[in-house]
C-alpha cells in the first residue's frame, strides 16, 4: 500500500484525539501529531465532508473552530482510536526493549508495566519472545542515574572524567544540558565550568560522578546551541584527516562521522575532521597494521614516531620467531 | 493516494461501522461516495477489492458473512469492539517511559508510527507526562530493513536481502535467511536467524541491510529452534567472551582505560603497574592496547605480543607519503 499508510490511518487518530481533546488549537494538534498546521487545516476539510451513508448535515461529522481552536462532534462511529497497528504497537514495544538496555536511564520496573499492557494492547501483533534486548550496558546504571537525575533536576555536576586522547583524568563541574544515547553510549551535553564553554561527555567515561547542592546555571546561547544531535560537531578549523583502511578496518567509517567515504583497490579512503592532534596519533596506533594516516603528513610521521617509541620497550626480537 | 481515495476509504470504514448487519458489495457501492465514479461493474470490483485489502493492511477488523441463511452472497461490517482499542490506564511512570521511547526513533517511518500510537493511547484514556526536555534516548537507524524484519520474523516467514559485510568487499551480497528473532544491544539492532545459502545460524546487523527485506513463501514456514538464546547469539557475534588474561606492565598513572577493565593492578617501585586484563580476541586486545603507544607494554601472553610487535613494526615502517 502507498500512501495511505500515512494519510487514513492519521486520520483515524485525528478524529479520537480531537473528540477527546476539544478547543485545542489547530498548531498544537499538528504538533502533537509531527506534521504541519497546513497539513492538520487540509485533513480537517477532509473529515469535514465524511460521515454516515446519506450524508446530510446530521450525519457528516462536525468540524467546530473557535478561532484558532477546533473541536469535533457528530463523530461517534471513529470516536474510538483504531487498535494499535502492527508498526505502531511495534514502534513502542521495540523502542521500550531497546529502553531496557541502558539500565539507569528510565526505571525498569516502570518499563516491564508498560511493556505488558502494550503487549497486552497489541493483541499479539507484536510478540516480546522475537524482540529481545541485550542488557550489556557500556556504562555503570547508578553513573547514568546520578546524571540523569541532575538533568532533569537542574543541578551541578561535579565529576572525574577520563581524557583518552591524552590519557588524564581531570576533575571539572558541569551544568547538564541534556543526556543522549548513539551507538550504545550514553552522552551528557553540559556547560563545563573548567573550560566556560560546552562540551560532550561519555559518561563510561566519567570515573566519578556526584550531585553537587548547586543549581545548574547554564548560559540561554549555550542551550540552544546543545540541542544538535550529533556527537562531534566538527568546527571550521578542525584539521582534515584521510585514512586508507583495510577492509578489516572499515568500521571505523560506520563508527565515526566521515567527511567522505570512498572505495578503493584495498578497502576504504575516508577523510575525518579532528580537533586533537593526540586525538589522530591515537588513533592511528590503534589502527596500527589495519589503516594509515595519509594526510596531513605531520600527524602520519607523529604516529610512526610513537610506533617507534613504543617498540622500544619491547626486545628487538619480540614477536619474530 | 489521492485525498478522493482517502475520503472514499474513511466513508467506507464509518458506514462498515455503522451497520450491524453486513453490507453486500452491491449495497456499499450504492451508499458509500465515491463508488459512483467507478465506470463499470469490473472497474468497481477491482477498486473494492483494493480497499478492502488496504484496510485490512491498517489493521481494521473487516468482517465477511451473511445476514441469514438465505443471502447467497456475503456482505460485509466491522465490528466495533474488535475495532476499537480497549480504554487504557497507565500508572505516571509508566506513561513516562512511553513517552520516553517514542522518541528514540531516528527514522521518520518509525517515527510517525510511534507518533501515532501515543495519540491513540491518548485516546484510550492514557495521560502523558510532560518529559524533561534533557533526556534524549536513540537507538540506531535501521532505514526499511526494521519493521520489514520485524513482520518476517512475527509472521515465520523466509527472507530476502542484501546485505554489505563488515570486513568484506563492500558489494552488497544477496542473503536469504530464516528469521528467528531481533536483538537491541548497545543502541545497534540485530536480526539472528538461519542462513540458507550458508547453512547455519547467522547475526546481521540491521544497519548493513541494503533496501527493503522481502519476505517470501508461507507464513508460519520458519520455526524457531526450542531454547533459542537470541541475546547469546548477539554477543558473540559482537565479541569474543573474554576467555583468557592478559599480563600488562602500564606506566604509573596512565592507561586509565585499561585500568577500569583490569581485575588486579599491582604497583611497581619503577613506575610501572603490572595489570591483568580479560580479554577475547587477540586482535582485539591489540587493538585496546595499541593507542595508549610506549605507556603500555604487553607481557604475556606471546601471541598477543607478537601481534602488538608486528603491528607497531608495520605502522613504524610505514613510507612518509
Amino acid at each position: 500500500m502507498s500512501g495511505a499508510t500515512d494519510h487514513l490511518p492519521r486520520l483515524l487518530a485525528l478524529v479520537p484525539w480531537i473528540v477527546s481533546h476539544p478547543d485545542t488549537p489547530v498548531g498544537d494538534v499538528a504538533r502533537q501529531f509531527g506534521v504541519t498546521e497546513e497539513q492538520i487545516r487540509k485533513d480537517l476539510d477532509l473529515l469535514f465532508v465524511c460521515g454516515l451513508p446519506g450524508y446530510g448535515p446530521g450525519d457528516l461529522m462536525e468540524v467546530v473552530y473557535d478561532g484558532d481552536r477546533v473541536s469535533m462532534s457528530n463523530a461517534d462511529t471513529i470516536s474510538k482510536p483504531l487498535r494499535l497497528a502492527p508498526d505502531e504497537a511495534l514502534a513502542l514495544i521495540a523502542a521500550l526493549r531497546a529502553l531496557l538496555g541502558t539500565p539507569g536511564l528510565v526505571e525498569t520496573g516502570a518499563v516491564d508495566r508498560a511493556l505488558a499492557k502494550l503487549e497486552d494492547a497489541a493483541g499479539g501483533h507484536v510478540a516480546g519472545a522475537e524482540l529481545a534486548v541485550a542488557a550489556d550496558p557500556t556504562v555503570a546504571p547508578d553513573v547514568v542515574q546520578t546524571v540523569r537525575d541532575a538533568t532533569t533536576a537542574g543541578r551541578r555536576l561535579r565529576m572525574r572524567y577520563w581524557v583518552p586522547a591524552r590519557d588524564e583524568a581531570t576533575e571539572r563541574d558541569v551544568d547538564p544540558i541534556r543526556v543522549f544515547t548513539s551507538g550504545g553510549a550514553v552522552y551528557l551535553v553540559g556547560w563545563c565550568r573548567s573550560v566556560d564553554d560546552v562540551r560532550t561527555f561519555r559518561l563510561d567515561r566519567a570515573l566519578d560522578v556526584e550531585v553537587l547542592d548547586v543549581p545548574a546555571d547554564v548560559p540561554e546561547e549555550a542551550r540552544e546551541r546543545a540541542h544538535d544531535d550529533r556527537v562531534f560537531t566538527p568546527a571550521a578549523d578542525d584539521r582534515l584527516v584521510t585514512l586508507e583502511l583495510s577492509d578489516r578496518a572499515r568500521w571505523v567509517a560506520d563508527y565515526y562521522p566521515c567527511e567522505s567515504v570512498q572505495e578503493s583497490a584495498g578497502g576504504l579512503v575516508v577523510t575525518m575532521r579532528a580537533r586533537d592532534d593526540a586525538w589522530v596519533r591515537r588513533l592511528a596506533l590503534s589502527l596500527a597494521g589495519v589503516a594509515r594516516v595519509t594526510e596531513p603528513a605531520d600527524l602520519a610521521a607523529a604516529a610512526r614516531d610513537a610506533a617507534r617509541a613504543a617498540l622500544g620497550a619491547y626486545a628487538p626480537d619480540a614477536g619474530s620467531d | 493516494m489521492s485525498a478522493r481515495r482517502t475520503e472514499r476509504l474513511l466513508n467506507l470504514v464509518i458506514c462498515l461501522l455503522a451497520s450491524r448487519s453486513f453490507l453486500t458489495a452491491e449495497r456499499i457501492r450504492e451508499i458509500v461516495p465515491g463508488y459512483d465514479e467507478t465506470p463499470s461493474d469490473e472497474a468497481f470490483k477491482r477498486a473494492f477489492e483494493r480497499d478492502k485489502e488496504d484496510l485490512r493492511d491498517l489493521g481494521i477488523p473487516l468482517e465477511t458473512g451473511t445476514n441469514s441463511a438465505f443471502d447467497d452472497e456475503p456482505g460485509y461490517r466491522i465490528a466495533r469492539g474488535d475495532y476499537a482499542l480497549p480504554p487504557l490506564t497507565f500508572e505516571p511512570d509508566e506513561a513516562a517511559a512511553v513517552g520516553l521511547a517514542a522518541r528514540m526513533w531516528t527514522t521518520a517511518a518509525m517515527g510517525s508510527a510511534a507518533t501515532r500510537a501515543l495519540r491513540k493511547l491518548e485516546a484510550a484514556g492514557v495521560e502523558l507526562v510532560a518529559l524533561p526536555d534533557g533526556l534524549q534516548p536513540r537507538v540506531e537507524a535501521t532505514g526499511a530493513a526494521f519493521p520489514a524484519l520485524a513482520a518476517a520474523v512475527h509472521e515465520g516467514r523466509l527472507v530476502t536481502f542484501d546485505y554489505r559485510t563488515g570486513a568484506g568487499t563492500g558489494e552488497p551480497a544477496r542473503r536469504t535467511v530464516e528469521p528467528w528473532g531481533l536483538v537491541v544491544r548497545r543502541g545497534r539492532w540485530y536480526l539472528v536467524g538461519h542462513d540458507r545459502d550458508r547453512a547455519d545460524t547467522r547475526v546481521f546487523r540491521l544497519s548493513r541491510v541494503v533496501g527493503t527485506p522481502r519476505a517470501t513463501g508461507p507464513a508460519g514456514a520458519v520455526t524457531r529452534p526450542a531454547g533459542l538464546d537470541l541475546t547469546g547469539a548477539v554477543a558473540s557475534y559482537d565479541a569474543a567472551a573474554p576467555g583468557a588474561t592478559a599480563v600488562l606492565r602500564v606506566r604509573s598513572g596512565r592507561g586509565l582505560g585499561l585500568r577500569r577493565q583490569a581485575t588486579e593492578v599491582a604497583t611497581g617501585a619503577d613506575g610501572w603497574d603490572t595489570l591483568k586484563l580479560p580479554f577475547g580476541d587477540t586482535e582485539r586486545l591489540a587493538d585496546q592496547v595499541l593507542p595508549y603507544g610506549a605507556d603500555v607494554v604487553v607481557v604475556e601472553p606471546a601471541e598477543a605480543v607478537e601481534v602488538v610487535v608486528g603491528r607497531l613494526r608495520a605502522l613504524a615502517a610505514e613510507a612518509a607519503s
